[in-house]
């Protein structure tokens, strides 16, 4: 069930103040026993604890911090705040209500690396948070504890893009926020293409946790694969929408039910997405699945940032695929053209299902549309478009259908006939 | 079928009839000495500046802080940035066009965002923005958008009045924060985000 870690007294006035968080043993005993391990061993302590990225990938983070090059060159340690994932809010719990877990986290993971500036590039949108976060790292420096660690909260300004780890580093370069080809992965060549690490909020505000309790405790939370507590943003048609702290590996159920309340009385689950609007959905037939990284993957989704969005059965399908498309065509950045054109498209066409104007076979191009996107670009944006789009036209396709003869009857313009398709689509479909 | 926006030329892309000056001098780094900077704008870009590496990682945050004084980027405040960074502006514009936060366009200084996301479109984000952008419509000062996932869907529906959080707006309480934005007011203080617990199990259901 829910064991709070991260979230333990998460609402105590004033933890957000350097004397409440010591009071309470941060920058303590911790981070001085920290600060005197060998690298090797700290980084080695971070692959034991088998703590995963908790910003949408889940790589090992203790994996990742030992790509970095060894050696005197400068090295950057870098903190994704830019929580920009429809869905997802729970960095900003931690940002707002306890800075100082993150910046102890930091100041241990930059010395793990070796990085001696280290930046913190929170979303253009957030400015309560950001306010916050500067106090504290203000507070910091000048109680003495970032040490030699020059360490700086760099605001966006709003581009759902720059979450993306190469994006980030462009417009933290002060550049427009492209992703960038990969490799060079930003171990090697990252910031000022100098060797980058970089992390989610939550993930380095749990290192401080896992070297209190020791990595081999840590490892015991959680199940195989998925170690330790994970925040869940609960969302959408849920009676108690919010933030939630849970072992991972219990089941989704629990989740959306017993923490959020589930759907409002008489409604129920029709689809959700178990790791915000870029995963796959899944359907009320999956509500038993565990909730872990490895369970989820297996049953075609995945658990992303951890954002689980509840969509009850009041609403059209075709409405909610086309809001995600939406945003997915604004927020592109336009250097791919299979993401660029693509998620143009995909609107499009869900357009001309609402406006009564496509016939089923619009949904077998959409479909290829999105298998076209996926893999096919720099970053994926467009895959985060495609994955869930291509899972809704695949799993609801009756409801598709259904809602496209009714509004194709529905249109004065439409009449009988069915609606002329241009014979080079319908063959640019058949592949 | 929908309608094709077009420009006064009949294309449907900016700039169709209009050459390039040959005789135009190409775009060059404002002079800092005789750029008129306001001295509080000069004093936080040059302080930002230090933060980094490379002087041009400051863009973003000094083109936020000349936003504040000028109220969107105007001309005037991309050359503004630009002589202090010591940039050209128009790279600076490719920047700012870039972002949803910087404005290119004088829409008004006051900035209203409503998320129109899955999550607060389940929950009425949408008919929010329709009932907002009505009721501003003739504040001028005033520009009403929709925004990208702002993060804050458990407070759906939401706004972000001028960065401050507020959520979850009934529809009963609409005009209020419609007044209270328009006087500069303190928009709802009993529901913005900041005061909220983090997780609430006696919430109660607002859908």
């Amino acid at each position: 069930m829910s064991r709070t870690l991260i979230f333990k007294d998460i609402d105590e006035p004033g933890l957000a103040t350097i004397d409440v968080y010591r009071r309470r043993g941060g920058y303590g005993d911790v981070l001085r026993k920290a600060l005197q391990t060998p690298h090797e061993a700290l980084v080695n302590d971070l692959k034991a604890s088998g703590l995963r990225g908790r910003g949408g990938a889940g790589f090992s983070m203790g994996t990742k911090a030992s790509f970095l090059p060894q050696g005197k060159m400068d090295k950057f340690l870098v903190c994704n705040a830019d929580e920009s994932e429809p869905g997802t809010f729970k960095d900003r719990e931690i940002l707002q209500k306890n800075p100082h877990l993150l910046i102890e986290g930091m100041i241990i993971a930059a010395y793990a690396i070796g990085a001696n500036k280290a930046f913190i590039y929170i979303r253009g949108e957030y400015t309560q948070q950001a306010d916050v976060l500067e106090a504290a790292v203000a507070e910091a420096r000048s109680a003495g504890v970032l040490g030699s660690l020059d360490l700086w909260v760099h605001r966006g300004a709003g581009a759902y893009i720059c979450g993306e780890e190469t994006a980030l580093l462009d417009s933290l370069e002060g550049k427009r926020g492209n992703p960038r080809l990969k490799p060079p992965f930003p171990a090697n060549q990252g910031l000022y293409q100098g060797p980058t690490l970089i992390n989610n909020v939550e993930t380095l505000a749990t290192i401080p946790i896992i070297l209190t309790l020791g990595a081999e405790e840590y490892a015991k939370i959680g199940v195989q694969g998925s170690t330790g507590t994970k925040l869940v943003s609960v969302s959408g048609n849920v009676q108690r929408p919010g933030n939630y702290e849970i072992e991972l590996g219990v089941s989704s159920r629990e989740i959306i039910y017993g923490l959020a309340g589930g759907p409002a009385d008489g409604r129920e689950v029709k689809l959700w997405f178990p790791g915000g609007s870029s995963s796959p959905v899944l359907t009320k037939d999956d509500l038993d699945l565990a909730y872990d990284f490895d369970t989820l993957a297996k049953a075609g989704s995945m658990l992303g940032s951890g954002a689980i969005i509840v969509v009850d059965d009041s609403n059209s399908v075709v409405d909610v695929c086309l809001w995600l498309a939406e945003f997915y065509r604004h927020e592109s950045c336009g250097k791919c053209t299979p993401c660029r054109e693509g998620t143009n498209w995909t609107v499009k066409m869900l357009e001309r299902i609402q406006q009564g104007v496509a016939t089923p076979m619009d949904l077998d191009i959409m479909a290829s549309v999105q298998e076209q996107i996926i893999g096919n670009c720099l970053c994926v944006l467009g895959d985060a478009m495609a994955m869930p789009v291509g899972s809704m036209v695949k799993k609801f396709r009756e409801e598709f259908e259904d809602h496209l003869e009714r509004a194709r009857l529905a249109n004065p313009l439409a009449g009988d006939q069915p609606p002329v398709v241009d014979p080079v689509l319908i063959q640019g479909a058949v592949a | 079928m929908t309608d094709v926006k077009r420009f006064s030329n009949g294309s449907r892309v900016p700039g169709w009839d209009e050459a390039v000056d040959l005789e135009k001098d190409p775009a060059t780094v404002p002079d800092a000495a005789t750029t008129e900077v306001p001295a509080q704008l000069r004093a936080h870009i040059e302080e930002l500046v230090v933060r980094y590496p490379d002087k041009r990682s400051a863009s973003i945050p000094a083109m936020a802080a000349a936003q504040e004084v000028h109220g969107w980027m105007s001309p005037t405040a991309f050359e503004q940035v630009a002589a202090v960074l010591q940039v050209t502006p128009a790279f600076l514009v490719s920047v700012a066009s870039f972002y949803d936060m910087l404005d290119t366009q004088p829409y008004g200084s006051r900035r209203v965002y409503v998320c129109t996301n899955i999550s607060c479109s389940l929950r009425g984000g949408r008919e929010l923005l329709g009932r907002l952008q009505e009721s501003l419509a003739d504040a001028e000062d005033v520009q009403v958008r929709p925004f990208e996932c702002l993060g804050a869907c458990d407070i759906a529906p939401m706004a972000s009045v001028d960065g401050v959080y507020v959520g979850p707006i009934e529809d009963a309480e609409v005009g209020t924060l419609a007044e209270q934005i328009r006087a500069g007011a303190d928009p709802l203080p009993d529901k913005q985000l900041v005061k909220r617990a983090c997780a609430d199990p006696n919430a109660a259901s607002t859908s």
